[in-house]
Protein backbone atom coordinates (compact mmCIF):
# COMPACT_ATOMS: atom_id res chain seq x y z
CA UNK A 1 0.00 0.00 0.00
CA UNK A 2 2.86 2.73 1.03
CA UNK A 3 4.36 1.72 -2.33
CA UNK A 4 1.14 2.59 -4.27
CA UNK A 5 0.60 5.47 -2.09
CA UNK A 6 4.52 6.63 -3.49
CA UNK A 7 3.77 6.36 -7.02
CA UNK A 8 1.06 8.69 -6.59
CA UNK A 9 -2.32 6.23 -6.37
CA UNK A 10 -3.62 5.31 -2.96
CA UNK A 11 -5.44 7.33 -1.01
CA UNK A 12 -9.10 9.21 -1.72
CA UNK A 13 -9.91 8.86 -5.63
CA UNK A 14 -10.43 12.79 -4.99
CA UNK A 15 -6.65 13.34 -4.60
CA UNK A 16 -6.11 11.43 -7.39
CA UNK A 17 -4.55 13.28 -10.21
CA UNK A 18 -6.51 13.62 -13.74
CA UNK A 19 -8.57 10.75 -12.03
CA UNK A 20 -12.53 11.30 -12.46
CA UNK A 21 -14.72 12.17 -9.27
CA UNK A 22 -18.89 11.42 -8.86
CA UNK A 23 -21.06 14.11 -10.49
CA UNK A 24 -22.64 14.91 -6.91
CA UNK A 25 -19.16 15.69 -5.20
CA UNK A 26 -18.21 17.38 -8.11
CA UNK A 27 -21.63 19.33 -8.18
CA UNK A 28 -21.29 19.74 -4.41
CA UNK A 29 -18.06 21.41 -4.77
CA UNK A 30 -18.66 23.59 -7.21
CA UNK A 31 -21.65 25.10 -5.13
CA UNK A 32 -19.45 25.17 -2.07
CA UNK A 33 -16.37 27.10 -4.48
CA UNK A 34 -19.67 29.11 -5.22
CA UNK A 35 -21.30 29.94 -1.84
CA UNK A 36 -18.09 30.35 0.27
CA UNK A 37 -16.56 33.66 -0.74
CA UNK A 38 -20.41 35.10 -1.03
CA UNK A 39 -20.72 33.88 3.04
CA UNK A 40 -17.26 35.00 3.82
CA UNK A 41 -18.16 38.65 2.48
CA UNK A 42 -21.59 38.57 4.33
CA UNK A 43 -19.45 37.91 6.97
CA UNK A 44 -17.06 40.40 7.11
CA UNK A 45 -19.26 43.31 6.11
CA UNK A 46 -21.64 42.80 9.37
CA UNK A 47 -18.43 42.63 11.89
CA UNK A 48 -18.47 45.69 13.94
CA UNK A 49 -16.24 48.63 12.81
CA UNK A 50 -16.99 47.49 9.07
CA UNK A 51 -17.52 50.59 6.97
CA UNK A 52 -20.89 50.39 4.41
CA UNK A 53 -18.04 52.90 2.74
CA UNK A 54 -15.25 50.48 2.89
CA UNK A 55 -17.17 47.30 2.02
CA UNK A 56 -20.77 46.79 1.06
CA UNK A 57 -22.73 43.85 2.08
CA UNK A 58 -24.27 41.80 -0.79
CA UNK A 59 -28.04 42.92 0.63
CA UNK A 60 -26.57 46.86 0.18
CA UNK A 61 -25.25 45.51 -3.38
CA UNK A 62 -28.74 43.97 -4.05
CA UNK A 63 -30.27 46.91 -3.40
CA UNK A 64 -28.31 49.24 -5.37
CA UNK A 65 -28.44 47.08 -8.59
CA UNK A 66 -32.53 47.02 -8.05
CA UNK A 67 -32.32 51.16 -7.33
CA UNK A 68 -30.20 51.11 -10.19
CA UNK A 69 -32.73 49.04 -12.29
CA UNK A 70 -35.90 50.94 -11.55
CA UNK A 71 -34.48 54.70 -11.28
CA UNK A 72 -31.19 54.66 -13.22
CA UNK A 73 -31.85 52.82 -16.35
CA UNK A 74 -29.40 49.62 -15.59
CA UNK A 75 -30.66 48.23 -18.65
CA UNK A 76 -29.71 51.36 -21.35
CA UNK A 77 -25.50 51.14 -19.49
CA UNK A 78 -26.00 47.11 -19.93
CA UNK A 79 -27.30 47.71 -23.39
CA UNK A 80 -24.81 50.34 -25.09
CA UNK A 81 -21.70 48.14 -22.74
CA UNK A 82 -22.69 45.08 -24.51
CA UNK A 83 -22.91 46.86 -27.87
CA UNK A 84 -19.47 48.26 -27.50
CA UNK A 85 -17.55 44.81 -26.53
CA UNK A 86 -19.53 42.40 -29.07
CA UNK A 87 -18.59 45.41 -31.46
CA UNK A 88 -14.95 45.73 -30.92
CA UNK A 89 -14.68 41.66 -30.05
CA UNK A 90 -16.40 41.24 -33.56
CA UNK A 91 -14.44 43.90 -35.65
CA UNK A 92 -11.31 42.62 -34.86
CA UNK A 93 -12.78 38.51 -35.01
CA UNK A 94 -13.53 39.88 -38.66
CA UNK A 95 -9.91 40.98 -39.42
CA UNK A 96 -8.07 38.50 -37.30
CA UNK A 97 -9.79 35.28 -38.80
CA UNK A 98 -8.65 35.38 -42.61
CA UNK A 99 -5.40 37.15 -41.37
CA UNK A 100 -4.78 34.33 -39.12
CA UNK A 101 -5.39 32.15 -41.20
CA UNK A 102 -2.91 33.37 -43.61
CA UNK A 103 -0.38 33.85 -41.33
CA UNK A 104 -0.83 30.00 -39.92
CA UNK A 105 -1.14 28.80 -43.45
CA UNK A 106 1.88 30.48 -45.06
CA UNK A 107 5.29 30.72 -43.68
CA UNK A 108 5.78 33.83 -46.22
CA UNK A 109 2.88 35.68 -43.96
CA UNK A 110 4.05 34.76 -41.09
CA UNK A 111 7.36 35.86 -41.68
CA UNK A 112 5.79 39.30 -42.60
CA UNK A 113 3.37 39.96 -39.83
CA UNK A 114 3.89 38.08 -37.09
CA UNK A 115 6.89 39.30 -35.27
CA UNK A 116 5.33 42.69 -35.93
CA UNK A 117 1.89 41.41 -34.28
CA UNK A 118 3.72 40.39 -31.40
CA UNK A 119 5.56 43.94 -30.77
CA UNK A 120 2.55 45.51 -30.70
CA UNK A 121 0.76 43.46 -28.31
CA UNK A 122 3.23 44.37 -25.65
CA UNK A 123 1.63 47.65 -26.38
CA UNK A 124 -1.05 48.77 -22.87
CA UNK A 125 -4.16 49.90 -24.54
CA UNK A 126 -4.99 52.29 -21.99
CA UNK A 127 -1.89 54.14 -23.84
CA UNK A 128 -3.81 54.65 -26.74
CA UNK A 129 -6.17 56.13 -25.93
CA UNK A 130 -4.51 59.60 -26.47
CA UNK A 131 -4.08 58.69 -29.76
CA UNK A 132 -7.68 56.89 -30.33
CA UNK A 133 -9.28 60.43 -29.38
CA UNK A 134 -7.13 62.19 -31.89
CA UNK A 135 -7.72 59.79 -34.73
CA UNK A 136 -11.19 58.44 -34.24
CA UNK A 137 -12.51 61.21 -32.10
CA UNK A 138 -14.64 60.97 -28.93
CA UNK A 139 -18.33 59.31 -30.17
CA UNK A 140 -18.97 55.36 -29.90
CA UNK A 141 -16.19 54.67 -32.98
CA UNK A 142 -13.47 55.27 -30.09
CA UNK A 143 -14.72 53.27 -27.25
CA UNK A 144 -15.15 50.33 -29.92
CA UNK A 145 -11.48 50.92 -31.32
CA UNK A 146 -9.97 50.30 -27.60
CA UNK A 147 -11.96 47.37 -27.28
CA UNK A 148 -10.47 46.18 -30.98
CA UNK A 149 -6.91 47.41 -30.03
CA UNK A 150 -7.04 45.19 -26.40
CA UNK A 151 -8.27 42.49 -28.66
CA UNK A 152 -6.98 42.08 -32.39
CA UNK A 153 -3.16 41.83 -31.88
CA UNK A 154 -3.83 38.41 -28.88
CA UNK A 155 -6.66 37.29 -31.27
CA UNK A 156 -4.77 37.06 -34.63
CA UNK A 157 -1.55 35.43 -32.93
CA UNK A 158 -3.97 32.87 -31.35
CA UNK A 159 -6.10 32.27 -34.69
CA UNK A 160 -2.53 31.28 -36.58
CA UNK A 161 -1.56 29.35 -33.70
CA UNK A 162 -5.09 27.43 -34.52
CA UNK A 163 -4.51 26.79 -37.61
CA UNK A 164 -0.89 25.52 -37.17
CA UNK A 165 -1.95 22.50 -34.85
CA UNK A 166 -4.22 21.20 -37.93
CA UNK A 167 -2.21 18.04 -38.18
CA UNK A 168 0.38 17.76 -41.52
CA UNK A 169 -1.28 13.99 -42.26
CA UNK A 170 -4.74 15.64 -42.97
CA UNK A 171 -3.60 18.35 -45.10
CA UNK A 172 -1.04 15.69 -47.05
CA UNK A 173 -3.61 13.36 -47.40
CA UNK A 174 -5.41 15.39 -49.31
CA UNK A 175 -2.91 16.83 -51.49
CA UNK A 176 -2.58 13.35 -52.41
CA UNK A 177 -6.17 13.17 -53.24
CA UNK A 178 -5.34 16.01 -55.57
CA UNK A 179 -6.82 19.35 -53.86
CA UNK A 180 -5.89 21.97 -54.64
CA UNK A 181 -4.68 25.12 -52.07
CA UNK A 182 -7.93 26.70 -51.94
CA UNK A 183 -10.05 23.53 -51.67
CA UNK A 184 -7.00 22.63 -48.66
CA UNK A 185 -7.79 25.89 -47.02
CA UNK A 186 -11.11 25.34 -47.24
CA UNK A 187 -12.20 21.84 -47.06
CA UNK A 188 -9.50 21.01 -44.86
CA UNK A 189 -7.53 23.42 -42.68
CA UNK A 190 -10.74 25.81 -42.18
CA UNK A 191 -13.55 22.72 -40.92
CA UNK A 192 -10.19 21.03 -39.31
CA UNK A 193 -9.36 24.38 -37.10
CA UNK A 194 -12.90 25.66 -36.19
CA UNK A 195 -13.33 23.90 -32.55
CA UNK A 196 -10.15 25.25 -31.76
CA UNK A 197 -11.08 29.05 -33.51
CA UNK A 198 -14.24 29.04 -31.38
CA UNK A 199 -12.97 28.49 -28.35
CA UNK A 200 -10.30 31.23 -29.39
CA UNK A 201 -13.51 33.82 -29.93
CA UNK A 202 -14.83 32.57 -26.35
CA UNK A 203 -11.34 33.49 -24.98
CA UNK A 204 -11.00 36.95 -26.82
CA UNK A 205 -14.25 37.60 -25.82
CA UNK A 206 -13.64 37.40 -21.77
CA UNK A 207 -10.62 39.79 -22.53
CA UNK A 208 -12.99 42.15 -24.50
CA UNK A 209 -15.04 42.37 -21.28
CA UNK A 210 -11.71 43.71 -19.45
CA UNK A 211 -11.26 46.27 -21.63
CA UNK A 212 -15.15 48.10 -21.18
CA UNK A 213 -13.59 50.13 -18.18
CA UNK A 214 -10.90 51.64 -20.37
CA UNK A 215 -12.78 52.29 -23.07
CA UNK A 216 -15.66 53.66 -21.17
CA UNK A 217 -12.73 56.18 -20.13
CA UNK A 218 -13.32 57.78 -22.69
CA UNK A 219 -15.55 61.15 -22.60
CA UNK A 220 -18.33 58.37 -21.90
CA UNK A 221 -21.89 59.39 -20.26
CA UNK A 222 -22.87 55.59 -20.46
CA UNK A 223 -22.38 52.13 -19.76
CA UNK A 224 -21.51 50.09 -16.98
CA UNK A 225 -17.50 50.66 -16.96
CA UNK A 226 -18.68 54.39 -16.80
CA UNK A 227 -21.16 53.78 -14.21
CA UNK A 228 -18.33 52.16 -12.18
CA UNK A 229 -15.82 55.41 -12.74
CA UNK A 230 -18.34 57.43 -11.63
CA UNK A 231 -19.32 55.73 -8.72
CA UNK A 232 -15.63 55.80 -7.93
CA UNK A 233 -15.64 59.90 -7.76
CA UNK A 234 -18.62 59.74 -5.39
CA UNK A 235 -16.96 56.86 -3.26
CA UNK A 236 -20.27 54.92 -3.77
CA UNK A 237 -18.71 51.62 -3.23
CA UNK A 238 -21.71 49.70 -3.31
CA UNK A 239 -22.16 50.27 -6.91
CA UNK A 240 -18.15 49.91 -7.94
CA UNK A 241 -19.42 46.66 -6.12
CA UNK A 242 -22.87 46.30 -8.46
CA UNK A 243 -21.29 47.35 -11.53
CA UNK A 244 -18.22 44.58 -11.29
CA UNK A 245 -20.49 41.69 -10.29
CA UNK A 246 -22.68 42.54 -13.30
CA UNK A 247 -19.88 42.63 -16.08
CA UNK A 248 -18.97 39.22 -14.12
CA UNK A 249 -22.43 37.77 -14.71
CA UNK A 250 -23.24 39.31 -18.17
CA UNK A 251 -19.13 37.39 -19.16
CA UNK A 252 -20.24 34.74 -17.64
CA UNK A 253 -23.64 34.53 -19.22
CA UNK A 254 -22.07 35.24 -23.09
CA UNK A 255 -18.96 32.48 -22.17
CA UNK A 256 -21.60 29.49 -21.18
CA UNK A 257 -23.52 30.54 -24.64
CA UNK A 258 -20.31 29.67 -26.24
CA UNK A 259 -19.89 26.16 -24.76
CA UNK A 260 -23.43 25.83 -25.31
CA UNK A 261 -22.25 26.18 -29.61
CA UNK A 262 -19.53 24.45 -29.22
CA UNK A 263 -21.35 21.50 -27.78
CA UNK A 264 -23.76 21.69 -30.59
CA UNK A 265 -22.07 22.76 -33.08
CA UNK A 266 -19.11 19.73 -32.90
CA UNK A 267 -21.18 16.73 -31.70
CA UNK A 268 -17.68 14.36 -32.82
CA UNK A 269 -16.02 15.72 -30.20
CA UNK A 270 -18.45 14.34 -27.75
CA UNK A 271 -15.37 12.97 -25.70
CA UNK A 272 -14.17 16.21 -25.46
CA UNK A 273 -17.66 18.14 -23.63
CA UNK A 274 -17.72 16.57 -20.45
CA UNK B 1 -5.50 -0.31 -63.20
CA UNK B 2 -1.61 -0.13 -62.38
CA UNK B 3 1.15 1.55 -62.98
CA UNK B 4 5.03 1.71 -63.08
CA UNK B 5 7.48 3.48 -61.26
CA UNK B 6 11.23 4.63 -62.02
CA UNK B 7 13.48 5.77 -59.69
CA UNK B 8 16.54 7.32 -61.23
CA UNK B 9 19.60 8.45 -59.45
CA UNK B 10 17.53 10.21 -56.68
CA UNK B 11 18.84 12.58 -54.31
CA UNK B 12 17.37 14.06 -50.79
CA UNK B 13 19.46 15.96 -48.64
CA UNK B 14 17.89 18.76 -46.03
CA UNK B 15 19.83 21.45 -44.72
CA UNK B 16 22.89 23.28 -46.71
CA UNK B 17 26.49 23.08 -45.50
CA UNK B 18 27.91 21.31 -42.95
CA UNK B 19 25.28 20.66 -41.29
CA UNK B 20 23.09 19.28 -44.04
CA UNK B 21 21.28 15.97 -43.82
CA UNK B 22 21.93 13.39 -46.68
CA UNK B 23 18.75 11.26 -46.55
CA UNK B 24 18.87 9.67 -49.48
CA UNK B 25 21.72 8.99 -52.27
CA UNK B 26 21.87 7.42 -55.53
CA UNK B 27 18.31 5.99 -55.34
CA UNK B 28 17.92 3.68 -58.41
CA UNK B 29 15.09 1.19 -58.41
CA UNK B 30 12.25 0.05 -60.49
CA UNK B 31 8.91 -0.77 -59.78
CA UNK B 32 6.73 -3.01 -61.80
CA UNK B 33 3.02 -2.56 -62.32
CA UNK B 34 0.91 -4.61 -59.80
CA UNK B 35 3.83 -5.16 -57.87
CA UNK B 36 3.55 -5.18 -53.81
CA UNK B 37 6.82 -3.54 -52.76
CA UNK B 38 8.48 -3.04 -49.00
CA UNK B 39 10.95 -0.79 -47.65
CA UNK B 40 12.73 -2.02 -44.60
CA UNK B 41 15.39 -0.42 -42.64
CA UNK B 42 16.82 0.82 -39.46
CA UNK B 43 15.60 4.15 -38.19
CA UNK B 44 17.28 7.20 -40.65
CA UNK B 45 17.64 5.22 -43.94
CA UNK B 46 15.25 7.22 -45.74
CA UNK B 47 12.70 5.29 -46.33
CA UNK B 48 9.84 7.15 -45.69
CA UNK B 49 11.40 10.13 -47.26
CA UNK B 50 11.78 7.68 -50.69
CA UNK B 51 7.93 7.07 -50.44
CA UNK B 52 7.20 10.95 -49.77
CA UNK B 53 8.97 11.82 -52.51
CA UNK B 54 7.40 9.23 -54.83
CA UNK B 55 4.03 10.60 -53.60
CA UNK B 56 5.57 14.72 -54.72
CA UNK B 57 4.87 15.50 -50.80
CA UNK B 58 8.60 16.15 -50.56
CA UNK B 59 10.96 17.37 -53.67
CA UNK B 60 14.17 15.86 -55.00
CA UNK B 61 17.39 17.40 -54.72
CA UNK B 62 18.97 15.41 -58.16
CA UNK B 63 18.08 12.98 -60.52
CA UNK B 64 13.97 11.82 -61.09
CA UNK B 65 10.79 9.78 -60.38
CA UNK B 66 8.66 8.98 -62.87
CA UNK B 67 5.07 7.02 -62.78
CA UNK B 68 4.24 5.43 -66.49
CA UNK B 69 7.10 6.93 -67.94
CA UNK B 70 6.34 10.60 -67.38
CA UNK B 71 8.48 12.08 -64.73
CA UNK B 72 6.32 13.37 -61.64
CA UNK B 73 6.08 17.25 -60.29
CA UNK B 74 4.57 17.29 -56.78
CA UNK B 75 1.81 15.21 -55.50
CA UNK B 76 -1.26 13.23 -57.80
CA UNK B 77 -4.28 11.57 -58.20
CA UNK B 78 -2.57 8.66 -59.37
CA UNK B 79 -0.36 8.36 -55.74
CA UNK B 80 -2.81 7.64 -53.19
CA UNK B 81 -1.21 7.45 -50.09
CA UNK B 82 -2.18 5.65 -46.44
CA UNK B 83 -0.19 7.55 -43.40
CA UNK B 84 0.33 6.39 -39.80
CA UNK B 85 -2.18 8.11 -38.23
CA UNK B 86 -4.25 11.37 -38.28
CA UNK B 87 -4.89 11.75 -41.37
CA UNK B 88 -8.87 10.94 -41.03
CA UNK B 89 -11.08 14.00 -41.34
CA UNK B 90 -12.61 13.98 -37.72
CA UNK B 91 -15.77 15.99 -38.22
CA UNK B 92 -16.85 13.94 -41.22
CA UNK B 93 -18.53 10.51 -41.04
CA UNK B 94 -16.87 7.03 -41.99
CA UNK B 95 -18.49 7.67 -45.22
CA UNK B 96 -18.08 11.11 -45.62
CA UNK B 97 -14.17 10.52 -45.16
CA UNK B 98 -14.18 7.44 -47.62
CA UNK B 99 -16.22 9.58 -50.25
CA UNK B 100 -13.92 13.02 -48.93
CA UNK B 101 -12.14 12.90 -52.52
CA UNK B 102 -16.01 13.54 -54.69
CA UNK B 103 -15.67 17.14 -53.36
CA UNK B 104 -12.71 17.87 -55.11
CA UNK B 105 -12.34 19.25 -58.55
CA UNK B 106 -9.90 16.82 -59.51
CA UNK B 107 -12.88 14.02 -59.21
CA UNK B 108 -15.31 15.41 -60.78
CA UNK B 109 -14.83 16.50 -64.56
CA UNK B 110 -17.67 15.55 -66.94
CA UNK B 111 -19.88 14.46 -63.70
CA UNK B 112 -23.63 12.75 -64.96
CA UNK B 113 -25.84 11.39 -62.30
CA UNK B 114 -24.47 7.98 -64.05
CA UNK B 115 -20.81 8.96 -62.18
CA UNK B 116 -22.39 9.96 -59.03
CA UNK B 117 -23.99 6.84 -58.81
CA UNK B 118 -21.30 4.55 -59.59
CA UNK B 119 -18.90 6.52 -57.02
CA UNK B 120 -21.84 5.50 -54.32
CA UNK B 121 -21.54 2.40 -55.37
CA UNK B 122 -17.39 2.53 -55.14
CA UNK B 123 -18.12 3.87 -51.92
CA UNK B 124 -20.30 0.92 -50.54
CA UNK B 125 -18.34 -1.89 -51.77
CA UNK B 126 -14.99 -0.29 -50.17
CA UNK B 127 -16.96 -0.21 -46.93
CA UNK B 128 -18.10 -3.35 -47.52
CA UNK B 129 -14.38 -4.75 -48.76
CA UNK B 130 -13.07 -3.25 -45.51
CA UNK B 131 -16.09 -4.34 -42.86
CA UNK B 132 -17.15 -0.85 -42.10
CA UNK B 133 -20.51 -1.85 -42.65
CA UNK B 134 -21.47 -1.23 -39.17
CA UNK B 135 -19.78 1.57 -37.91
CA UNK B 136 -20.64 3.49 -41.61
CA UNK B 137 -22.14 6.52 -39.80
CA UNK B 138 -19.92 6.74 -36.72
CA UNK B 139 -17.13 9.16 -36.54
CA UNK B 140 -13.31 8.52 -36.88
CA UNK B 141 -13.48 9.01 -32.84
CA UNK B 142 -15.33 6.48 -32.00
CA UNK B 143 -13.56 3.64 -33.98
CA UNK B 144 -10.34 1.94 -32.59
CA UNK B 145 -6.76 2.66 -34.30
CA UNK B 146 -7.23 -0.56 -36.69
CA UNK B 147 -10.74 0.43 -38.05
CA UNK B 148 -9.92 3.97 -38.55
CA UNK B 149 -6.94 2.52 -40.68
CA UNK B 150 -9.65 0.62 -42.43
CA UNK B 151 -10.91 3.93 -43.26
CA UNK B 152 -7.75 5.67 -44.31
CA UNK B 153 -7.29 2.54 -46.48
CA UNK B 154 -11.12 2.84 -48.31
CA UNK B 155 -10.41 6.61 -48.41
CA UNK B 156 -7.36 6.11 -50.61
CA UNK B 157 -8.89 3.63 -52.77
CA UNK B 158 -11.89 5.52 -53.66
CA UNK B 159 -10.77 7.47 -56.76
CA UNK B 160 -8.82 3.61 -58.09
CA UNK B 161 -5.24 4.82 -57.71
CA UNK B 162 -3.15 3.11 -60.05
CA UNK B 163 -0.82 3.37 -56.97
CA UNK B 164 -1.16 2.84 -53.00
CA UNK B 165 1.70 4.68 -51.37
CA UNK B 166 1.82 3.32 -47.28
CA UNK B 167 3.98 5.35 -44.64
CA UNK B 168 3.70 2.34 -42.02
CA UNK B 169 0.76 2.31 -41.79
CA UNK B 170 -0.13 -0.44 -39.62
CA UNK B 171 2.53 0.95 -36.81
CA UNK B 172 0.77 1.61 -33.96
CA UNK B 173 -1.81 -1.12 -34.44
CA UNK B 174 -1.21 -4.32 -31.51
CA UNK B 175 0.03 -7.89 -33.11
CA UNK B 176 -3.80 -9.35 -33.37
CA UNK B 177 -5.42 -6.33 -35.21
CA UNK B 178 -2.08 -6.21 -37.61
CA UNK B 179 -2.38 -9.27 -38.51
CA UNK B 180 -6.13 -8.78 -39.37
CA UNK B 181 -5.20 -5.42 -41.48
CA UNK B 182 -2.15 -7.63 -43.20
CA UNK B 183 -5.14 -10.35 -44.57
CA UNK B 184 -6.85 -7.61 -45.52
CA UNK B 185 -4.45 -5.50 -47.53
CA UNK B 186 -3.27 -8.22 -49.46
CA UNK B 187 -6.66 -9.09 -50.51
CA UNK B 188 -6.90 -5.50 -51.47
CA UNK B 189 -3.98 -5.62 -53.46
CA UNK B 190 -5.47 -9.06 -55.48
CA UNK B 191 -9.03 -7.40 -56.02
CA UNK B 192 -7.78 -3.67 -56.78
CA UNK B 193 -4.65 -4.61 -59.03
CA UNK B 194 -2.74 -1.61 -57.75
CA UNK B 195 0.90 -1.15 -57.52
CA UNK B 196 1.68 -1.00 -53.68
CA UNK B 197 4.67 0.48 -52.20
CA UNK B 198 4.67 -0.58 -48.45
CA UNK B 199 7.25 1.21 -45.90
CA UNK B 200 7.56 -0.51 -42.60
CA UNK B 201 10.57 -1.30 -39.78
CA UNK B 202 8.64 -5.17 -38.94
CA UNK B 203 10.77 -7.08 -40.98
CA UNK B 204 7.97 -10.13 -40.76
CA UNK B 205 5.55 -7.79 -42.10
CA UNK B 206 8.01 -6.86 -44.85
CA UNK B 207 8.57 -10.36 -45.72
CA UNK B 208 4.67 -11.60 -45.20
CA UNK B 209 3.54 -8.66 -47.85
CA UNK B 210 6.16 -7.99 -49.83
CA UNK B 211 6.86 -9.64 -53.30
CA UNK B 212 10.22 -7.98 -53.36
CA UNK B 213 12.02 -6.31 -50.48
CA UNK B 214 14.37 -3.08 -50.34
CA UNK B 215 16.43 -2.78 -47.95
CA UNK B 216 18.06 0.70 -46.85
CA UNK B 217 20.62 1.61 -44.56
CA UNK B 218 21.37 4.78 -42.84
CA UNK B 219 24.15 7.52 -43.24
CA UNK B 220 23.54 8.82 -46.11
CA UNK B 221 20.57 6.79 -46.26
CA UNK B 222 20.45 4.11 -49.64
CA UNK B 223 19.11 1.38 -50.64
CA UNK B 224 21.15 -1.52 -49.78
CA UNK B 225 19.96 -4.79 -51.19
CA UNK B 226 17.13 -6.22 -53.03
CA UNK B 227 15.59 -9.27 -51.68
CA UNK B 228 12.31 -11.55 -53.96
CA UNK B 229 10.18 -13.33 -51.38
CA UNK B 230 10.12 -16.94 -52.40
CA UNK B 231 6.45 -17.17 -51.41
CA UNK B 232 3.72 -17.74 -53.26
CA UNK B 233 0.86 -14.95 -54.06
CA UNK B 234 -1.31 -16.74 -51.90
CA UNK B 235 -0.32 -15.94 -48.58
CA UNK B 236 -1.34 -17.14 -45.00
CA UNK B 237 -0.67 -17.11 -41.73
CA UNK B 238 1.13 -20.35 -41.16
CA UNK B 239 3.71 -19.26 -44.18
CA UNK B 240 5.53 -17.07 -41.26
CA UNK B 241 7.01 -20.58 -39.29
CA UNK B 242 8.47 -21.69 -42.70
CA UNK B 243 11.59 -22.34 -43.27
CA UNK B 244 12.13 -20.10 -46.32
CA UNK B 245 10.45 -17.46 -44.39
CA UNK B 246 12.33 -17.80 -41.40
CA UNK B 247 15.67 -17.81 -43.15
CA UNK B 248 15.09 -15.15 -45.00
CA UNK B 249 13.87 -12.73 -42.14
CA UNK B 250 17.49 -13.69 -40.56
CA UNK B 251 19.05 -12.55 -43.61
CA UNK B 252 17.72 -8.99 -43.35
CA UNK B 253 17.69 -8.70 -39.48
CA UNK B 254 21.62 -9.32 -39.15
CA UNK B 255 21.71 -6.94 -42.55
CA UNK B 256 19.58 -4.26 -41.12
CA UNK B 257 21.75 -4.73 -37.86
CA UNK B 258 25.17 -4.77 -39.78
CA UNK B 259 23.80 -1.20 -41.11
CA UNK B 260 22.45 0.61 -38.57
CA UNK B 261 25.71 1.35 -36.70
CA UNK B 262 24.52 0.58 -33.59
CA UNK B 263 27.14 -1.76 -32.45
CA UNK B 264 27.99 -0.25 -29.03
CA UNK B 265 24.63 -0.43 -28.24
CA UNK B 266 26.26 -3.89 -26.60
CA UNK B 267 29.03 -3.14 -24.62
CA UNK B 268 26.61 -0.08 -23.30
CA UNK B 269 24.08 -2.88 -22.17
CA UNK B 270 27.15 -4.74 -20.69
CA UNK B 271 27.93 -2.39 -18.79
CA UNK B 272 24.89 -1.33 -17.70
CA UNK B 273 24.02 -5.20 -16.31
CA UNK B 274 27.13 -4.27 -14.30
CA UNK B 275 25.68 -1.67 -12.77
CA UNK B 276 22.88 -3.19 -12.00
CA UNK B 277 24.47 -6.35 -10.30
CA UNK B 278 26.36 -4.02 -8.36
CA UNK B 279 23.10 -2.43 -6.68
CA UNK B 280 21.92 -5.72 -6.39
CA UNK B 281 24.62 -6.95 -4.47
CA UNK B 282 24.51 -3.71 -2.12
CA UNK B 283 21.02 -3.72 -1.10
CA UNK B 284 20.40 -7.70 -0.55
CA UNK B 285 21.69 -7.91 3.32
Amino acid sequence: MSASKRAGGGGSPLWQIRSAIDPRQYWLLALFGLVAPLVAWLVASHLDGTDKVFLPGPADVLARIWSWATDDDLAADVAISTWRVVAGWALSAAIALPLGLFIGSYRAVQALLEPLTDFVRYMPAVAFIPLVMLWVGIEEGSKVAIIFIGTFFQMVLMVAEDVRRVPLAQIEAAQTMGATRSEILEKVIVPSAKPALLDTLRVTMGWAWTYLVVAELVASNSGLGYAVLKAQRFLQTDKIFAGILLIGLIGLLIDQGFRLVHRKAFPYLAGRHR
Amino acid sequence: MTASIDIRDAFKTFGHGPQAIHALEHANLTIRPNEFVTFVGASGCGKSTLLRMIGGLESLSRGSIAVNGQPIAGPGVDRAMVFQHYSLYPWLTVTQNIKFCRQLKAHTRDRTSADVEKAAGRADALIRLMGLSHVADAYPSQLSGGMQQRVAIARALMSRPPILLMDEPFGALDAQTREVMHDLIRHVHRMEGSTIVFVTHDVEEAIYLGQRIVLMAPRPGRIDTLYDVPLPAERHQDMKLAPEFLALKREILERIRETSGMKTDLEQLARLNADVGADAALTTD
